[in-house]
């Protein structure tokens, strides 16, 4: 039996305000717990929400960015559930009204191919607690700096239908909702948390399989596996004839196993209601200009510009403007670097090779785009030749001796250029070699002769001690062996 | 003293012949003189109120005073006050002591005025008897010389006996159905539930947030004047207090009454209404009459629906408000909790009472997935039906006129069983709460002893016309002087 995969996203994003969405504490990461939760978070009694403007305009920059419609009548509920960490008894959501409407992101894929997926909504809402289980003997520990701190949750349409689709469409607005500043996208600090819901349905069919919903998955490495896991698992189930039971699945990573939370049955009624301390927010068309203004290049549209201003494709445009620190750093390599699509080639190469290598960001790199421009700069005038300005980058970046030209000079790396010489060598090589210079001349077979060239570089290089320039001891060898 | 109002206390502090310390010192003797037979005080703060006096005393001395330096007052115990215990009159706060003021609490502190402590109330607000109260039932000091012992109404009981039996010459409270108005009327004394949105909830203990709204209660309509001065306006803590200019109330109580148009709705005077209580109000309607006041007949279709919406609404929104004691946080906490589960189910099962429970299951059945479109979406559309009823009634008239309540205080106790008959105590208050307008209850008279309130309610934000017929009523009788013997 052949099996069509229905993958469709909730994703919490914690918005990078100073304050909580209803409070005035700080939302900052890693306090001693408790320390950041007021009488408004720990829902003293007669306590109000007063709504963060600034949770909205992040929002809104949201739902421009992806093209959505805005909500110009935002209305909260309370969701009505008890738990520990959650310290009204309620979480204050949005249910029927939200503040971003249905909007679209498409995200590339690597065989060049591009897909929409499309967003039902984003909504405005408090995040809760956290409950610690260890520690305690026995016991749970509240911590209550996190409640309150305002999360947009984006919920997809069940576009995408491959746990690589999935994990690009969730690194792309990774990178989107990064760019845009509106999160500070660490991961594992839980800023971004992905559920994702998962249906078979059979080939070809338009009939929608019964979903499950694995939650909380704070790594794209993790979230590929688990959509594998749970492909597999419904698979498995309906090939030997039984029915997918619609409930909420937690997977363990280390282990790669999952485990049923809770089914549909079991699930809460929440008694969603309009929340009677929060009157509806209109957002009105001056609000939503003055996102749009702080909105910066959003990765598509700067993907198009390096398109068209450096010369590059597709691929390379995309892997240079997905994030913005790495977008910055290309544009200055290529700003002091000459050729662009030679910038471009040491940036996605040599340089994103070594940050892998050592484990490093684009921030983290120790040498700089003016840096790596500057060798550019002297591969492109032919000052130094590749395998020259590989021992260069090797030099920048463990920080020996400033800049390329320094280094260039100090290790002797300079090719000669310098016609005339190197004529003296190529006539002395070819004295050194008759019998390869008569075959070569001989030869009908224009591919034979080009690798029989090659022949002669190798002794040509030895003599130059490796500094002739290639491309011109190239031109002047054919010069000579075809007289 | 004990029988003057604030003005006059006011008068008499300024002019120096007595000092706040000795009018606090009165007071409180007062209260531990006569409140065991009210039991209207849940908290008396006797030590923080003498030592208040004292600042408030050295403040006038240096030439700083306001209206309400170093004048007596009370809170209804549903105000959060810093460092004092603030009950709500639940077992499920009795140990409770905020670290922050409430909005109104605070003002009242900026204002120099001296609080003598927290009045009983119904647990959580609910109810109209003061009978639900954890720390006892309150009495009215009305009706005790026949040997029955009557209930002050509620849920602001406590502050309206306190006044009544002039323990204090006024006292905060709060009305989300009527527990202003009701236990004004009952207790023979003057309350004022303003606009939804005039005064701040920040720190009032929510029951329903959407009908909530803090208010005034004195003997007089000057001193609400005076009270509503300090309460009133704008607070950033309430995202549904409204930002508008707040007048001077104590300005305008001398306008003539000349050509106010008054409306009598008839649904208010219904067969639901004693035949005594109704002479009352329509004696009283003929002093504003005689006042220069032109009287018409005016109609809330929608009124008789108010009951219904509002036992919908107010539960709903309290089930949720509610659910924060848990026994987490704050508050009370079973003995030994087993796991989560028992945690939660005996806090709350212990904790609150019975009328708090039977509210918190009605609202959470009528927000229950099946049950929502018919109980809560119903009752918000019949919510604004009865707005447009005011809406379309201020058309034509300036304030409407009413009983407040259909009988004068009951017997504790005659009504406890049957919580039907309870609510229906708020036939005639609850639409003003769905509909956000203001509303007073002033004394209008006695049957069989017992005081009859004349309810007057006005357009949104026309406080000041209120307290200014209030306040001519007043000029032209004395039922808010007498006392209860």
């Amino acid at each position: 039996m052949q099996w069509d995969i229905v993958i469709g996203l909730e994703i919490h994003v914690q918005l990078a305000t100073k304050t909580k969405i209803f409070s005035g504490s700080s939302t900052a990461f890693g306090a001693e717990p408790n320390t950041q939760a007021s009488a408004v978070d720990l829902a003293m009694p007669g306590t109000l929400p007063v709504p963060n403007e600034q949770a909205f305009r992040y929002a809104v920059m949201f739902g421009l960015a992806v093209n959505a419609e805005i909500g110009r009548r935002s209305v909260f509920d309370r969701k009505n559930y008890f738990y520990p960490d959650l310290p009204k008894g309620y979480q204050t959501t949005q249910l029927d009204h939200p503040i971003v409407g249905p909007g679209f992101v498409d995200v590339d894929l690597a065989d060049g191919s591009s897909k929409r997926v499309r967003i039902h909504h984003a909504h405005l809402e408090e995040d809760a607690g956290k409950s610690l289980h260890e520690d305690f003997h026995g016991m749970t520990g509240i911590d209550l700096n996190r409640a309150g701190t305002p999360l947009i949750e984006i919920v997809t349409e069940p576009d995408m239908n491959s746990a690589e689709e999935a994990v690009a469409f969730a690194k792309k607005l990774h990178s989107l909702v990064s760019s845009i500043g509106i999160c500070d996208g660490d991961m594992s600090q839980g800023s971004l948390r992905f559920d994702v819901n998962i249906s078979l349905k059979r080939k070809g069919s338009d009939e929608l399989g019964t979903r499950t919903e694995t939650k909380n998955l704070n790594s794209f490495r993790f979230m590929e596996q688990a959509i594998a896991h749970e492909v597999e698992r419904q698979m498995d189930i309906l090939e030997d004839g039984g029915r997918i039971i619609q409930e909420t699945r937690l997977y363990n990573g280390e282990r790669d196993e999952s485990r049923s939370m809770r089914s549909k049955e079991e699930a809460n009624d929440y008694r969603y209601f309009p929340c009677p301390d929060l009157l509806p927010v209109v957002i009105d068309d001056a609000f939503i200009e003055s996102a749009r203004d702080l909105l910066p290049e959003l990765p598509d549209e700067r993907k198009a510009r390096f398109k068209k201003r450096y010369g590059l494709n597709d691929y390379d445009a995309r892997l240079l403007s997905d994030d913005a620190r790495m977008a910055t750093f290309f544009e200055e390599t290529a700003s002091h670097g000459k050729d662009a699509k030679l910038a471009a080639n040491w940036v996605l190469g040599e340089f994103s090779a070594r940050l892998n290598a050592d484990d490093k960001t684009v921030v983290q790199a120790p040498i700089t785009g003016k840096q790596l421009g500057q060798l550019v700069a002297r591969i492109a005038d032919n000052t130094v030749s590749s395998s020259g300005a590989k021992k260069v980058f090797e030099a920048l970046w463990n920080g020996d001796g400033g800049n390329a030209d320094a280094i260039i000079e100090a290790q002797g790396l300079k090719q000669v250029s310098d016609t005339g010489a190197l004529e003296q060598m190529v006539d002395e090589v070819l004295a050194g070699m008759p019998d390869q210079v008569a075959q070569y001349q001989q030869e009908t077979d224009p591919k034979k002769q080009k690798k029989m060239l090659g022949g002669f570089m190798g002794p040509l290089m030895k003599a130059s001690k490796g500094q002739g320039n290639p491309k011109l001891f190239n031109e002047i060898l054919l010069k000579k062996l075809n007289h | 003293m004990h029988n003057k109002s604030v003005a006059e206390l006011s008068r008499e502090l300024e002019s120096g012949k007595i000092s706040s310390v000795e009018l606090t010192r009165e007071f409180l003797d007062r209260i531990k003189a006569e409140d065991g037979q009210y039991n209207s005080f849940i908290t008396v703060t006797e030590d923080k109120a003498m030592a208040d006096a004292k600042a408030a005393d050295e403040q006038r001395a240096a030439g700083q005073a306001s209206v309400w330096t170093g004048v007596p007052f009370a809170h209804k115990d549903i105000f959060c006050t810093n460092g004092v215990a603030t009950t709500a009159g639940s077992k499920m706060l009795a140990n409770f002591v905020p670290p922050y003021d409430a909005t109104v609490t605070a003002n009242f502190r900026a204002a120099g005025a001296v609080c003598l402590g927290k009045t009983n109330m119904d647990e959580f607000a609910m109810g109209s008897s003061n009978e639900s109260s954890f720390f006892g039932p309150v009495t009215n000091p009305w009706g005790l010389s026949n040997g029955q012992k009557r209930v002050p109404g509620g849920s602001s009981g406590g502050s309206a006996a306190a006044i009544a039996a002039r323990l204090v010459p006024a006292a905060t409270a709060t009305d989300t159905g009527g527990s202003i108005r009701q236990p004004a009327a009952l207790c023979g004394v003057t309350g004022l539930k303003p606009t939804y949105g005039r005064v701040s909830r920040y720190g009032m203990i929510a029951f329903a947030s959407s009908l909530d709204q803090g208010g005034t209660m004195a003997r007089t309509a000057e001193d609400n004047a005076l009270m509503l001065n300090v309460m009133a306006g704008f607070d950033p803590k309430d995202s549904t207090c409204v930002d508008r200019a707040v007048p001077d109330y104590t300005a305008t109580l001398n306008e003539p009454l000349k050509g106010l148009r008054i409306g009598l709705p008839k649904e208010y005077f219904s067969d639901q209404l004693n035949p005594a209580m109704e002479q009352q109000v329509r004696n009283a309607v003929k002093e504003y009459e005689k006042l220069g006041a032109t009287v018409k007949e005016v109609s809330l279709p929608h009124a008789k629906l108010a009951i219904a919406a509002y036992y919908v609404i107010a539960p709903a929104e309290a089930s949720a408000n509610l659910s924060r004691f848990d026994g987490v946080r704050y508050g009370y906490r079973c003995e030994d909790p087993q796991d989560l589960n028992d945690l939660y189910t005996r806090t709350r099962a212990e904790g609150f009472g019975g009328e708090v429970k039977r509210r918190i299951l009605v609202g959470t059945y009528a927000l229950s997935a099946g049950y929502f479109d018919a109980y809560y979406l119903k009752a918000q559309k019949v919510r604004r039906l009865i707005q447009q009823d005011f809406i379309n009634a201020f058309k034509e008239v300036d304030v409407l006129m009413s009983p407040v309540s259909p009988s004068p205080a009951f017997v504790q106790g005659e009504k406890t069983s049957d919580p039907v008959t309870m609510y229906l105590e708020d036939i005639f208050t609850i639409a003003v709460n769905l509909a956000g307008v203001p509303a007073m209850s002033v004394p209008a008279g006695f049957v069989d002893g017992l005081p009859v309130g004349l309810q007057i309610i006005g357009n949104y934000f026309e406080e000041a016309r209120l307290l200014n017929a209030a306040h001519q009523f007043q000029q032209v009788t004395d039922w808010h002087q007498k006392l209860p013997q």
